[in-house]
């Protein structure tokens, strides 16, 4: 085939992917405002995405804060900027590391579960059964996780940003010399409430990413255990890509604020 | 065509996938209260035909009209109407498997109103004993339960709303020749007790002259022989006389796809 043509055709296909991705968000959201509600899906959601990815969310967290203290170190040394180590950490991790590597992580966990299981329901056709007995299948199955990521994943952030800052504050205090108390003021110190916002609107912007790759992929997989594998698959890269995407996006938007 | 007036009227339906063009120019009228059976090789768009009376599939071309509401091109609440006339059988059951047996029973049921939970506990197990299984079957999942079981339970859960039509999509699939017996004669005594209009599909003969009162043979997405049950055996066509029998050798060939 014609190089050109196959780069063309390529493209297409990708526009396809992003039209049809987008469509599906809007019926889902737009069918899920309006009702009926479905209290115990969403409240199964938010317990499944929030409660418990925090044990996985909340390691990483604490690993990342502790890394990022001792590295930060290393190189504020250089210029005699120890000082400085506490702020880093912090923000650091409230503004960028918190969402994204809770977004990656919960992207595999959640994202991942939710192909399968929609995929699952798509090939044994119970989601076609949800249709043929009065439930919209994007009220009952996609609203209450598109919304449980939405509102889950920022408040995930905030327990990871506590649980982060503290992983930074026990190698500051213990390995690197810090006293606890100029630790903790110099972590609030320079810390500004925009800092945290900023990682709580990426997180909630993560969170629909996540449920989204997941509810779609899961939704519109076909032929089998097979097709579902890729589903799953295809739900967590896509995801993944797209946090990293929208990351940058995010941050060039909050940037001169 | 026939003498009760037709429930369904399908004219001039057709549906593609891709490039793959599946039903071309379906005609098929259901006469109320009656028993229809379409019969057909694998791949020959049985299924396609099913979904695109429920509306899960949209047709290409053609008018679907369900007791004279037109399907085809219907959405919101006009689809939804006309879906509160179906009740569906599917091929695997397609039970939720998340929920225990009385809740995917009275799924439907409280999907369309509000009932307690015991209310709806007492419509699951009543549909449930219509079906011949005991009160215990109510508690378990769905993975706890034989095929056969499981068939029963979603014909038990097909019937718990009182739909006027019923769909079956192969009833005896996978089950060994007594439980065969046993759902078609569940579906035979079922569908006359409550006058509803059946359609189904199947390529299980014995289960087309248990159930049938007349049937429709689909070859190459058209419908090229229907005619009442009595009359299968002396249809005069090559192309049924082939399937009923069985037999490897004649006009359809099985070509490797």
């Amino acid at each position: 085939m014609n190089p050109l043509r196959r780069i063309g055709a390529g493209l297409l296909d990708l526009c396809q992917q992003i039209g049809s991705i987008a469509t599906f968000a809007l019926i889902s959201i737009g069918r899920g405002l309006a009702g009926p509600w479905y209290p115990a899906q969403i409240l199964r959601q938010m317990i499944d995405i929030g409660y418990y990815s925090l044990p996985v969310v909340g390691l990483t967290a604490i690993f990342t804060g502790m890394v990022l203290a001792l590295q930060s170190y290393t190189g504020f040394a250089r210029f005699e900027a120890e000082s400085a180590v506490a702020t880093i950490v912090v923000v650091s991790l409230t503004r960028e590391l918190g969402p994204v590597l809770a977004g990656l992580m919960v992207a595999g966990r959640v994202g991942a579960a939710m192909a399968a299981e929609l995929g699952t329901m798509r090939v044994t056709e119970q989601i076609d059964a949800l249709t043929t007995l009065s439930t919209d299948p994007h009220r009952y199955l996609i609203f209450p996780r598109l919304l449980g990521g939405t509102l889950m994943l920022p408040l995930l952030v905030l327990v990871a940003d506590i649980i982060g800052v503290f992983g930074g504050f026990v190698v500051g205090t213990t390995k690197l010399g810090f006293s606890p108390y100029t630790y903790i003021d110099q972590t609030l110190q320079y810390l500004e409430t925009q800092d945290v916002v900023v990682g709580l609107v990426k997180a909630a912007v993560f969170g629909f990413i996540v449920t989204l790759m997941g509810c779609w992929n899961g939704y519109q997989s076909r032929g089998g255990a097979q097709g579902v594998g890729a589903a799953t698959t295809r739900a967590v890269v896509t995801a993944s890509i797209m946090i990293l995407v929208f990351d940058y996006i995010l941050t060039e938007i909050f940037f001169s604020r | 065509m026939t003498e009760a007036p037709a429930k369904i009227a399908i004219r001039g339906l057709h549906k593609s996938f891709g490039s793959k063009h599946v039903l071309r120019g379906v005609d098929l009228d259901v006469p109320a209260g009656s028993s229809v059976v379409v019969i057909g090789g694998s791949g020959t768009g049985k299924s396609v035909l099913l979904k695109c009376i429920l509306g899960i599939l949209q047709a290409d071309a053609g008018s679907i009209r369900v007791d004279g509401s037109e399907v085809v091109g219907a959405s919101g609440s006009d689809l939804e109407g006309i879906r509160h006339k179906f009740g569906m059988l599917f091929q695997g059951g397609a039970l939720f498997d998340s929920l225990p047996v009385w809740e995917n029973v009275s799924f439907g049921v409280r999907a369309r109103q509000k009932i307690g939970r015991d209310e709806a506990r007492r419509i699951a197990v009543e549909n449930l004993e219509k079906v011949g299984l005991a009160t215990d079957v109510a508690d378990l999942m769905p993975a706890e339960l034989s095929g056969g079981m499981q068939k029963r339970v979603g014909l038990a859960r097909a019937v718990a709303l009182q739909p006027e039509i019923l769909f079956f999509d192969e009833p005896t699939t996978g089950l060994d020749p007594i439980m065969a017996d046993v759902i078609n004669n569940l579906i035979r005594s079922l569908t006359r007790a409550m006058g509803a209009t059946a359609l189904s599909i199947t390529h299980d003969m014995a289960s087309v002259r248990k159930i049938a009162d007349y049937v429709a043979m689909l070859y190459e997405g058209r419908v090229i022989w229907y005619g009442r049950v009595e009359d299968l055996d002396r249809s005069g066509n090559d192309f049924v006389d082939q399937f009923i029998h069985g037999r490897a050798e004649g006009p359809i060939t099985v070509g490797t796809r």
